[in-house]
């Protein structure tokens, strides 16, 4: 297995992440650093894929509106639509070099979904997948979206998954563009909230079990 | 030299790569690993290196244009030389993808008329070509430098009536549809299966030779080898045996070990050798890279890891790449002679059939023997008969007198 880095940061502004992201892409690059698993959450804020055309019209909230919740918006480097991001959401930025034996985006993107399956599963949610749509779905209800950004076969960016979520906030958007499925969070689905380092525990478990040691 | 620019292969299921973004314009001067485009697949967004340092001369895909992977998107050019565009072949030779950059492709060197046009021309006008079997070539177009437009072809189709336009052979006549039959789309695998295999066929002109060969020296070596590579982590099957033979006969035939490209014969230096494997849900050939280089013990592991992992799923892109040679065994079946249809761009493929006992006649008396039919599908266009068969017979006297020194 390769060592993994995994870094627990507590609340980062978006920008931030972001910033500290490319910094590692980077490194990782040169060879400074080993694999980093960063995790974390954001303050509020509404985050627009490079699809930027209909992403900014999937965004239903004026502007004024998101400053009074505040509620910021970014422009990102990863793929996918709009999203949002918050407090009691768990994110999760893995900067792995692909390369030579992980170099498919598409398992890559399975793994990234059969990691907050195999958390949901922990804590008792059975969570699955819907053909051609990216993410984990618990029923039709979204708990778990992906966005990934890949460079000379570094990642950045990764998941979002909803743990205790104010799932309001997604009235703000439709979220990844889809607009015929709702979102849900671990909290929600239990009727409890959870311990969000006890889902960071079980997602670094299922983490390095299926992409460090595939 | 002129570099063709190809849409990567981002996985090992991923066809086709969405245009995001070009970060260089032509005209543009680019260097080696510089980031040239971005695409999108799945909910990934990934950024391209350039894969040569020069200028980039011609954008063949636009942004928001989805193209399928190998295709070429762009060219770039010598910085010194003129900004011309620069044709490519058809069918660019796949390349290693080492990296996700596009992998750089030599262009030939002098184009036909036809394929100038044929290349000049957009992927949407060579999609819409091969959706309603129209010959571009046969095209004048209106574009710079002779390129066929949207509008060219879109009045090519208008003008010609609709039976001349169609593909040259009569398309099947559609499948009755019976009250319990069930409709079952094909598989992405399934369509490139198909796609290639009638391609191969419009392509090489196929004629199959075939040789009966005797296994008893070589299952002899095998028993008394086999509990050593099993000791050894290894199976010992007869495929490798016949690996080296086949890298013989490559070596002292090599226009066996060839590619076609326009009215040029490539020789591979290297010795790339594709194993089919049967699959439940399809086939696959992963190739072994310089299997000239390898022992029988090494032979053995690299192809069983590679037939484990193309079961499981596990290939890596270039592992199905840059085969110079195929061979396949549908003998493990039961068939008795394999007449396979080549694997494009090579020119020739081994066929297995079932190793069995035989009554055969030796020194005037009659014998059991392990048999087998081998047969070699060639491309007619390079390889007439006698060469095929001087092949065959180096094969032949390999696997019948296969020297013990070499285990």
């Amino acid at each position: 297995m390769k060592p993994l880095d995994v870094r627990r940061l507590g609340r980062v502004p978006y920008q931030d992440a972001l910033a500290l992201q490319r910094v590692l892409v980077e490194d990782r690059r040169a060879g400074r650093v080993g694999d980093v698993l960063l995790l974390l959450e954001h303050p509020h804020v509404i985050t627009l894929g490079t699809r930027t055309d209909s992403a900014r019209s999937n965004v239903l909230a004026t502007p004024a509106r998101l400053a009074e919740l505040g509620v910021d918006l970014c422009d990102t480097g990863r793929g996918g639509d709009v999203t949002y991001h918050g407090p009691g959401q768990l994110v999760a930025y893995p900067i792995l070099d692909l390369k030579p034996d992980r170099a498919d985006v598409y398992n890559y993107v399975r793994n990234l979904e059969q990691v907050m399956i195999a958390a949901s599963r922990t804590f008792g949610v059975e969570a699955g997948r819907i053909e051609g749509l990216t993410g984990a779905w618990v029923g039709g209800s979204k708990i778990g979206a992906i966005g990934v950004r890949i460079s000379r076969w570094i990642s950045s960016h990764g998941f979002a998954y909803n743990v205790n979520t104010d799932l309001d906030y997604f009235n703000l958007i439709v979220p990844c563009g889809i607009t015929d499925h709702g979102v849900t969070s671990l909290a929600r689905e239990l009727g409890h909230t959870v311990d969000l380092a006890a889902v960071e525990d079980a997602a670094v478990d299922a983490f390095r079990q299926l992409i460090q040691s595939s | 030299m002129a570099t063709s620019v190809l849409m990567p292969q981002m996985g090992e299921s991923i066809t086709e790569g969405t245009i995001v973004r070009w970060v260089k314009k032509v005209g543009d001067r680019v260097d080696r690993d510089e980031p040239l485009f971005e695409i999108s697949t799945d909910k990934v967004d990934a950024e391209i290196p350039s894969p040569a340092a020069g200028v980039l001369t011609e954008i063949r895909a636009k942004e928001g244009e989805t193209v399928e992977v190998n295709h070429v998107v762009a060219v770039i050019g010598d910085a010194k030389a003129a900004a011309a565009p620069v044709p490519s072949p058809a069918a660019p030779a796949p390349a290693e993808a080492k990296e996700p950059a596009a992998a750089p492709v030599p262009e030939p060197q002098a184009p036909s008329a036809d394929d100038l046009r044929r290349q000049k021309s957009s992927p949407v006008v060579r999609r819409i070509a091969a959706e309603h079997g129209v010959d571009i070539a046969q095209i004048e177009g209106s574009g710079a430098g002779g390129r066929v437009t949207k509008q060219d072809i879109l009045g090519f189709m208008e003008t010609k009536p609709s039976a001349e336009a169609a593909p040259p052979a009569p398309a099947a006549p559609p499948a009755a549809r019976l009250a319990r039959d069930e409709v079952v789309p094909m598989t992405v695998m399934r369509r490139r299966i198909a796609e290639h295999m009638i391609a191969s066929r419009r392509t090489s002109a196929h004629v199959h030779s075939v040789f009966e060969i005797d296994f008893s020296r070589v299952s002899k070596l095998r028993d008394a080898k086999k509990a050593e590579y099993e000791r050894a982590g290894a199976k010992l099957t007869y495929l490798p045996f016949i690996v080296k033979a086949v890298v013989a006969g490559l070596r002292a035939v090599p226009v066996v070990n060839t590619s076609v490209d326009g009215n040029n014969v490539i020789y591979h230096k290297d010795i790339n050798i594709g194993i089919a494997v049967a699959l439940d849900w399809g086939l696959i050939v992963p190739v072994v890279k310089q299997a000239d280089e390898l022992s029988l013990l090494g032979l053995s592991r690299v192809m069983q890891d590679l037939a484990d992992r193309a079961r499981s799923k596990h290939l890596k892109p270039e592992e199905v790449q840059g085969g110079t040679f195929t061979i396949t065994n549908p003998g493990v079946f039961g068939a008795l002679l394999g007449m396979a249809i080549i694997s494009q761009p090579q020119v020739a493929i081994l066929g297995i059939g079932a190793i069995e006992k035989r009554v055969v006649v030796v020194d005037d008396a009659i014998a059991i023997r392990p048999m087998a039919y081998l047969t070699l599908g060639y491309d007619h266009r390079l390889i007439d008969g006698s060469v095929a068969d001087q092949f065959m017979s180096v094969v032949k006297k390999q696997i019948e007198t296969f020297d013990p020194a070499a285990l």
